[in-house]
């Protein structure tokens, strides 16, 4: 029968599906390197890896992981307020962003550092933005770790969660109404996918037709929240479908099949202006962030099995099972990253800071006269009283 | 013309100029909107440029900033200015601060409009006035148009600022009729307009509020007053320039609003004029809003809620005294 609301067969059972009772199988996990990071055989492997593109995941990898746990130390010793790894999920990030091209406009949610680094931020201009000096491309503005750089074509961090999947869709409408062979990416965490925007997005990325690419990072946890408390169904694969949208599960911790998963994913919305959705299944290795201590509501052993299936290790298995790594280089690389993120950090503690003069521009295009009003009132208090404000801030 | 016809005509005007512009929302596309603003207008851009999307407010308002921080100039029709409460997380921490905390990278071009105001006998959820809501989100710039004139005049120029512009428009007003601007008349939108220029008093309004102002006028002029009205227009940022010249030469200042007496518009430029005016003051300003009340559904309590003519008349005979006719 056609109902307006669609064209259904009838039946005379009473059945319900999908729900405790009567789940459905849950979706499969593409995997294409095994836990010790030898190839699987017979995966399907569209995309191959060549070895420029490996290495140069491996070695951002290397240096992602090098940032992480210098960045982390250098939070806990006061020298800038707060951080977030990315550990455990480096292969997610650094595995997709290499399947995309610079015109793909993406938008992140915090702990996908690996992007932005895969795409040519530097870990100085990283330190630059957690010590909210004046180089940093956000003017001082934001907190640690929300990144931008539109040079990059990577959306500047918004703290909320999950607001920026409605803007991938909005970012997709564009390139389609520009005719560009890019589509958007979003990625969001499983705990982000409960927010009302998620819902939104998808079912309308669906509907109109929106090119976006929506990378869910299933890390297990939300803060102190387990994946089990988080939702019910079937992760945020088994969504997709309930939306009519293509969906895959992959090995988060297998670089290329995240690859793999991305570049497919990236051709289909392309060329079929569809929207495509990929569950990249990992553990969130490190603390939400620092302000958090995770070993207060997960076990010691939990986290222990899973730094055993370091994504980073897996895929450095892999390159040396191909000859395009060896542990010489491995130590030079780590080695060459270190001095990079200490003199990175040394250099952007050093510089000074945006001018207080830079709190109310690009509120508007142009400065409105209560802006410039409040301006003056605070020009005018830390000229009457210069310890106000700080010596290593300039007032204009 | 009628008003939703001139809003009609701006935006053509722009969409046809411009090939970045393009409405989003409930049913503006082969609907052409609940209020005709969007009317045929898909005919002639296609169904892209006017797009219909799936109920969710907060959806099509991120929908929208994304695609202003991708190169596009959207316009977001909410079906109901109330139904944006919905969309408020997108418009405080989204389309207001993008700009500021990408450092100036992104910007946020975006118009937000829709019909808002207390109609008639819609109930309270459909009576809802979200300017006094909406006032203190940094980065947002409000506009309420008034008259045929102005709403086509502002709408084009909301249209091509870069800072994202909340556009007012009233549910009551889209019949009323008038006049355009000839040929590409674009209104400054930090200006406010002079309606009637007079010497007793100064009465601030804006939106269906300046009907219901000039109707107190006019039994006002029979009993010899001579007020000044101004149109506020921009309700964020206001036009201080207008308003300290005409409270200069009046001295005494009446606001007259339909949002709430609590935290309403009114609020915050009675704060302004004492700060900045005390002096040229004669008396302290009157604020005439609604009551701090969801708004019924019958008629006459409808009615007792909002602003009416005889409270305005009461209201200047309060701060200019009584009059003898001339």
């Amino acid at each position: 029968m056609d109902f307006p609301g669609g064209s259904v067969p009838f039946t005379p059972t009473l059945t319900f599906v999908g729900g405790t009772f009567s789940p459905r199988a849950p979706l499969p996990c593409y995997r294409t390197i095994d836990a010790a990071g030898h190839a699987v055989g017979e995966a399907d492997v569209p995309h191959v890896l060549g070895q420029d593109t490996a290495v140069r995941m491996y070695q951002t990898m290397v240096k992602l992981q090098t940032v992480d746990t210098i960045f982390y130390e250098a939070q806990r010793q006061g020298r800038f307020s707060f951080y977030m790894t990315s550990s455990g999920e480096e292969a997610t990030a650094i595995g997709s962003a290499a399947a995309l091209t610079n015109d793909d406009v993406v938008f992140s949610q915090y702990r996908e550092q690996g992007v932005i680094l895969y795409r040519g931020f530097s870990v100085q201009d990283m330190a630059h933005q957690c010590f909210g000096n004046m180089h940093e491309q956000g003017r001082g503005r934001q907190m640690p770790i929300h990144y931008g750089s539109k040079a990059l074509n990577f959306h500047t961090i918004s703290s909320t969660l999950a607001t920026q999947l409605p803007h991938a869709v909005g970012a997709a409408y564009a390139l389609r109404l520009d005719k560009k062979q890019a589509c958007s990416v979003a990625y969001f965490g499983e705990g982000a996918a409960s927010e009302g925007d998620f819902h939104a997005a998808m079912n309308f990325a669906a509907t109109l037709g929106a090119p976006v690419v929506f990378i869910c990072r299933n890390n297990g946890w939300a803060i102190s929240t387990p994946a089990t408390d988080q939702y019910r169904g079937d992760g945020i694969a088994g969504r997709g479908p309930g939306y009519g949208m293509a969906a895959l599960r992959v090995d988060g911790g297998d670089a290329r099949a995240v690859f793999n998963a991305t570049a497919e994913a990236r051709r289909i919305a392309i060329e079929e202006h569809v929207p495509v959705l990929v569950e990249a299944m990992s553990y969130r290795s490190g603390h939400h962030s620092t302000s958090d201590d995770s070993s207060r509501y997960r076990a010691a052993e939990e986290m222990r099995q899973w730094r055993a299936r370091d994504p980073v290790t897996r895929f450095q298995r892999w390159l040396i099972d191909q000859g395009w790594w060896d542990d010489a280089q491995d130590t030079a690389a780590r080695q060459e990253a270190r001095r990079e993120v200490i003199q990175a950090l040394e250099t952007a503690q050093k510089a000074p800071k945006p001018p207080l003069s830079a709190m109310f521009s690009d509120v508007y295009a142009e400065m409105p006269w209560h802006l410039a009003r409040q301006q003056a009132e605070v020009f005018a208090h830390v000229t009457a009283h210069p310890d106000a404000c700080p010596a290593d801030i300039p007032v204009k | 013309m009628m008003m939703w016809e001139a809003l009609r005509e701006g935006l053509d005007e722009e969409m046809e100029k411009d090939p970045t512009v393009c409405l989003m929302g409930e049913d503006v596309g082969h609907y052409g909107g609940s209020y005709k603003v969007s009317y045929g207008l898909y005919k002639k851009y296609g169904d892209m440029r006017l797009l219909d999307t799936p109920i969710c407010e907060n959806g099509f308002m991120g929908m929208g900033v994304g695609a202003a921080m991708t190169g596009l100039r959207p316009i977001v029709e909410g079906m109901n200015m109330g139904f944006l409460l919905l969309a408020f997380n997108q418009i405080s921490n989204n389309c207001g601060m993008l700009h500021y905390t990408s450092g100036g990278q992104f910007k946020v071009p975006m118009v937000i409009r829709g019909p808002g105001g207390v109609g008639r006998q819609l109930g309270a959820e459909h009576s809802q006035r979200l300017e006094s809501y909406f006032q203190s989100i940094p980065g947002v710039q409000l506009v309420a148009c008034s008259t045929v004139a102005n709403s086509k005049a502002l709408l084009k120029s909301a249209i091509r600022s870069d800072n994202p512009i909340i556009f007012f428009e009233h549910v009551l007003l889209y019949n009323v009729k008038g006049e355009v601007h000839p040929g590409d008349y674009c209104q400054c939108l930090e200006r406010a307009e002079m309606v009637r220029e007079g010497t007793d008093v100064s009465i601030f309004c804006y939106s269906r509020m300046r009907y219901v102002v000039m109707q107190a006028v006019a039994e006002l002029e029979k009993q010899g007053y001579n007020p000044e009205v101004i149109d506020l227009i921009s309700l964020k940022p206001f036009d201080m320039e207008t308003i300290s010249k005409s409270i200069k030469k009046t001295r005494k200042a009446i606001i007259v609003e339909e949002c709430m007496k609590t935290g309403g518009i009114g609020a915050s430029l009675s704060a302004v004029i004492h700060e900045s005016l005390f002096n040229e003051l004669d008396h302290e300003v009157l604020r005439l809003s609604s009551q701090d009340v969801p708004t019924s559904y019958a008629y006459e309590l409808e009615a007792a809620t909002i602003v009416q003519p005889e409270k305005v008349v009461e209201a200047v005979h309060k701060v200019c005294g009584t009059r003898v006719a001339a």
